[in-house]
C-alpha cells in the first residue's frame, strides 16, 4: 500500500503496539532549563537514570540574558533554574551547551546547525516549537514535563497515531513574500486549531524552491495552526545543508544514511486524512492585527471590524483583541506606528533571516526611526559569529539596532527583554498572545525584512516598494 | 497518580475561545523548579490588576464561582506553549474537569498526566451548559467517567466520548513510566537494531 512520509516514520519507530496505542522510540531528546527541572527531580525521586544520555542534548535559552554574559544573572529565580540545569546535566551525564559554550543557542536553532537533527528521526523537546525540526523529514513534536521525564527514563513515549494533512504549496513565491508569510497565510486559511490532531506534510512545486531555513520557519509555526508536527520530505537541499555539520554522519555512515533518507518521501497515491491547497502566488507580506496568529491581514490591508465575523464567538474574540491591541476597525495597517522591533526567536533568527533584515537596512540607508527601540537577537553563537563575519552586525549597529547575545529573548520575555504595558512591537516571533512579550505589550507578527523596514520607518510599510535582494541571500 | 472515577462540583464559565497557555500561566512564573504552588498564578494577567489587586471583572473573582472545580471553556482551550505549568496551575487552583468543544493537543496530554479530565462536547451542548451556568447561581455538575456521563440537578444528562486508553489511565491513576518499563526487553531489542547513523557522533 502507498505510504505517506509520516506513515513511514511511524512504522520505523513503533517498539510495541497495544490498545491502539504505540510505544514510540525517540531518537533525539533536546532539553532546556524551563521544562526540565521537575522531570529530573522525578527521576531522582524514583531512583531512575537517563536511559540514553548519548541521545540527549541540553542548552539554556529561555530565561538567559542577551546582554554581557560575564555578568551574573540578576533574577535570582532564573539564576537558580540555570544552576539547576547545570547540576542535573552533570549528575545524569547529559551534554550541556551552557551560556559560555560555542554551541549555545536556541534549542531549535542549534539542533539543525549542529547536525543533530537529521531525516527519519523522532525528535522531542519540552517546547511546542519542536515542530521546527520536521523541516528535515523528521517527526518532531513538543511535549510536556511529565513526557520529558518519560523520555529521559525510557527513551520512548506512548503515542496514538495522529492523522495526516497534506498542505500543497502551489504557485510561485512572489517578490517580498517570505516563508513567514506562507505559514501566516496558511494559519489565516485553516485557523489556529485547523491542524489540531494532524501532522502536516508540506508538498507541491514550491517546496524545491525553499531553503532549509525557510522550511524550518514554516514547520516552526505548524503548532500555531494547532498541528504538533509539520514536515517536508528530505531532498538534495536537505542533504547539502547537513553534509559536514559537526554531528552529521561521516564517511561510509553518511552514504548509508543518505541512501536511506532518499526513501523518506510519500509514495505516489499515498492517502492523507485531509488536504489543503495554498496558492503562494496570491500571498503578500503579512502583519497580524490581533491576539492570535490567525488574526492576520496583508500589509496593504486594514484592521478588520468585529462585524466582519459572522460567528458570535469569533466576533467577541475580535472585539477583545481590538481592545487589547488598541486598534480601530478600518485603520490601514501602514498607519500603525510602533515603539519596538524584535528580530529573533526560533522562527526567524537564523543567518538568512538576519541577511534579509540587513539587506533592508543596507538598501534603505536609514537609521532606526526616532522613538523606536530595535533589537536583533541571533538564534545561536554560531549564527552570531557568522553574521559578524559577514559584517551584518555592523550594518545593524550603525543604523541604531541593538546587537545582542543569543537566546529566546523577547519572543516570550522570560528574561529582562520585555515590552512595557502599551508598547507596540513589530516582532519576527511566533505568538502574538496577550501579554506574551510583556504584560500589556502589543505584538504584531511579521517577517524579518518587514520588521527591519518597520524599525526604519517607525510604522508598518510594504517592503515590495523597494528593489531588495531578498531571495538571493537565502541560498 | 490519584485515580479519577467520579466528580461533582461547582462550574465556572470562561467564555472566550483560544485560551492559550500564556494566559493560563504567564511566563514570569515558569522559572520555579517545583511542580507545586502554581495555582496562585493561574490566569494571572486576567485575575489581577497591575496593582496586584484582584480584578473584579474577571469571572473567577466573582463570589458565586469561588470553590469551582469544573471549568467550562470554548474552542481550542490550552493552545500555544507546551508548558505543563498550565495544568499544574489549573489543578493546584482546584480544577479537576475542563469541558470545551476542543482542546489543543499538547495541553491534552499534559492534563492527562496530571489527572485532569478533559471533556469534549459538541458546541451546542457547550452553549447549553454556558446558558445554564450563567442562569443558575451555584450551578453544579456531576461527571461520571466510568459511564462517561454528565448530569445536573435540573435533569440534564449527556454522554461524552473519550479515548479508551485515556479513560483507563485516569480511572486507574496509572503511572506511564512504570507501565512502559514493563516493555524493557522490547525497548532493548529495538535499540539493538537501530542504524548507527541515528546516534550522533563527533568526527
Amino acid at each position: 500500500m502507498a505510504k505517506t512520509l509520516f506513515d513511514k516514520l511511524w512504522e520505523r519507530h513503533v517498539v510495541v503496539e497495544e490498545q491502539g496505542q504505540a510505544l514510540i522510540y525517540i531518537d533525539l531528546h533536546l532539553v532546556h532549563e524551563v521544562t526540565s527541572p521537575q522531570a529530573f527531580e522525578g527521576l531522582r525521586l524514583a531512583g531512575r537514570k537517563v536511559r540514553r544520555p548519548d541521545l540527549t542534548f541540553a542548552t539554556m535559552d529561555h530565561n538567559t540574558p542577551t546582554t554581557d554574559r560575564s555578568l551574573p544573572i540578576q533574577d535570582p529565580i532564573a539564576a537558580k533554574q540555570i544552576e539547576t540545569l547545570i547540576k542535573n546535566c552533570r549528575e545524569f551525564g547529559v551534554p550541556l551547551y551552557d551560556l559560555h559554550h560555542e554551541n549555545n543557542g536556541i534549542v531549535h536553532v542549534i539542533g539543525p546547525e549542529l547536525g543533530l537533527t537529521t531525516p527519519g528521526k523522532t525528535i522531542v523537546c519540552g517546547d511546542s516549537h519542536t515542530s521546527t525540526h520536521g523541516a528535515f523529514g523528521a517527526w518532531a513534536f513538543g511535549i510536556g514535563t511529565s513526557e520529558v521525564e518519560h523520555v529521559l527514563a525510557t527513551q520512548t513515549l506512548p503515542q496514538k497515531k495522529p492523522k495526516t494533512m497534506e498542505v500543497y504549496l502551489d504557485g510561485r513565491l512572489p517578490y517580498g513574500v517570505t516563508a513567514k508569510d506562507i505559514i501566516l497565510g496558511l494559519i489565516e486559511k485553516i485557523g489556529t486549531a485547523g491542524g489540531t490532531g494532524y501532522v502536516l506534510e508540506f508538498t507541491g512545486p514550491v517546496v524545491k524552491e525553499l531553503s532549509m531555513e525557510e522550511r524550518m520557519t514554516i514547520c516552526n509555526m505548524a503548532i500555531e495552526a494547532g498541528a504538533r508536527a509539520g514536515m517536508f520530505a528530505p531532498d538534495e537541499t536537505t542533504f547539502s545543508y547537513l553534509k559536514g555539520r559537526p554531528f552529521a554522519p561521516k564517511g561510509d555512515a553518511w552514504e548509508r544514511a543518505v541512501a536511506d533518507w532518499k526513501t523518506l518521501a510519500s509514495d505516489p497515491g499515498a492517502r492523507y486524512d485531509a488536504r489543503v491547497e495554498l496558492d503562494v502566488s496570491a500571498l503578500a507580506p503579512f502583519v497580524t492585527w490581533g491576539t492570535n496568529p490567525g488574526m492576520v491581514v496583508p500589509v496593504t490591508g486594514r484592521v478588520p471590524s468585529p462585524e466582519d465575523f459572522t460567528d458570535p464567538v469569533e466576533r467577541q474574540a475580535a472585539e477583545k483583541a481590538l481592545a487589547y491591541m488598541d486598534l480601530k476597525p478600518g485603520t490601514p495597517i501602514e498607519d500603525i506606528r510602533i515603539d519596538r522591533v524584535f528580530i529573533g526567536s526560533c522562527t526567524n533568527s537564523r543567518i538568512e533571516d538576519l541577511r534579509q533584515a540587513a539587506e533592508v537596512v543596507r538598501q534603505l540607508g536609514k537609521k532606526v526611526a526616532p522613538g523606536v527601540r530595535a533589537m536583533v537577537v541571533p538564534g545561536s553563537y554560531r549564527v552570531k559569529r557568522q553574521a559578524e563575519e559577514e559584517g551584518l552586525d555592523v550594518i545593524f549597529k550603525e543604523a541604531g539596532f541593538e546587537w545582542r547575545e543569543p537566546g529566546c529573548s523577547m519572543c516570550l520575555g522570560m528574561n529582562p527583554d520585555i515590552l512595557s504595558p502599551g508598547e507596540r512591537c513589530a516582532s519576527t516571533s511566533n505568538r502574538n498572545f496577550e501579554g506574551r512579550q510583556g504584560r500589556g505589550g502589543r505584538t504584531h507578527l511579521v517577517s524579518p525584512p518587514m520588521a527591519a523596514a518597520a524599525a526604519l520607518e517607525g510604522r508598518f510599510v510594504d517592503i515590495r516598494q523597494w528593489n531588495l535582494n531578498l531571495r538571493e541571500v537565502t541560498a | 497518580m490519584e485515580p479519577f472515577v467520579r466528580h461533582e462540583g461547582l462550574v465556572a464559565p470562561l467564555d472566550r475561545p483560544n485560551v492559550d497557555t500564556d494566559a493560563i500561566i504567564p511566563k514570569q512564573f515558569l522559572k520555579r523548579i517545583e511542580r507545586t504552588g502554581f495555582g496562585q498564578f493561574l490566569f494571572y494577567d486576567w485575575r489581577f490588576l497591575e496593582s496586584g489587586e484582584p480584578n473584579p471583572e474577571f469571572i473567577l473573582n466573582q463570589s458565586r464561582y469561588q470553590g469551582a472545580t469544573i471549568l467550562l471553556a470554548r474552542d481550542n482551550f490550552g493552545c500555544g506553549s507546551s508548558r505543563e505549568h498550565a495544568p499544574w496551575a489549573l489543578k493546584d487552583y482546584g480544577f479537576r474537569v475542563i469541558i470545551a468543544p476542543s482542546f489543543a493537543d499538547i495541553f491534552s496530554n499534559n492534563s492527562l498526566k496530571n489527572g485532569i479530565l478533559l471533556v469534549r462536547l459538541p458546541e451546542e451542548q457547550v452553549d447549553e451548559l454556558f446558558k445554564r451556568c450563567q442562569q443558575t447561581e451555584g450551578y453544579r455538575l456531576e461527571i461520571d467517567l466510568e459511564n462517561c456521563t454528565i448530569r445536573d440537578k435540573q435533569g440534564l444528562s449527556v454522554t461524552f466520548d473519550i479515548d479508551p486508553f485515556q479513560r483507563e489511565t485516569l480511572l486507574k491513576g496509572l503511572d506511564d513510566i512504570s507501565r512502559t518499563l514493563q516493555h524493557e526487553a522490547l525497548i532493548a531489542a529495538y535499540e539493538a537494531k537501530r542504524p548507527d547513523y541515528l546516534t550522533p557522533q563527533l568526527a
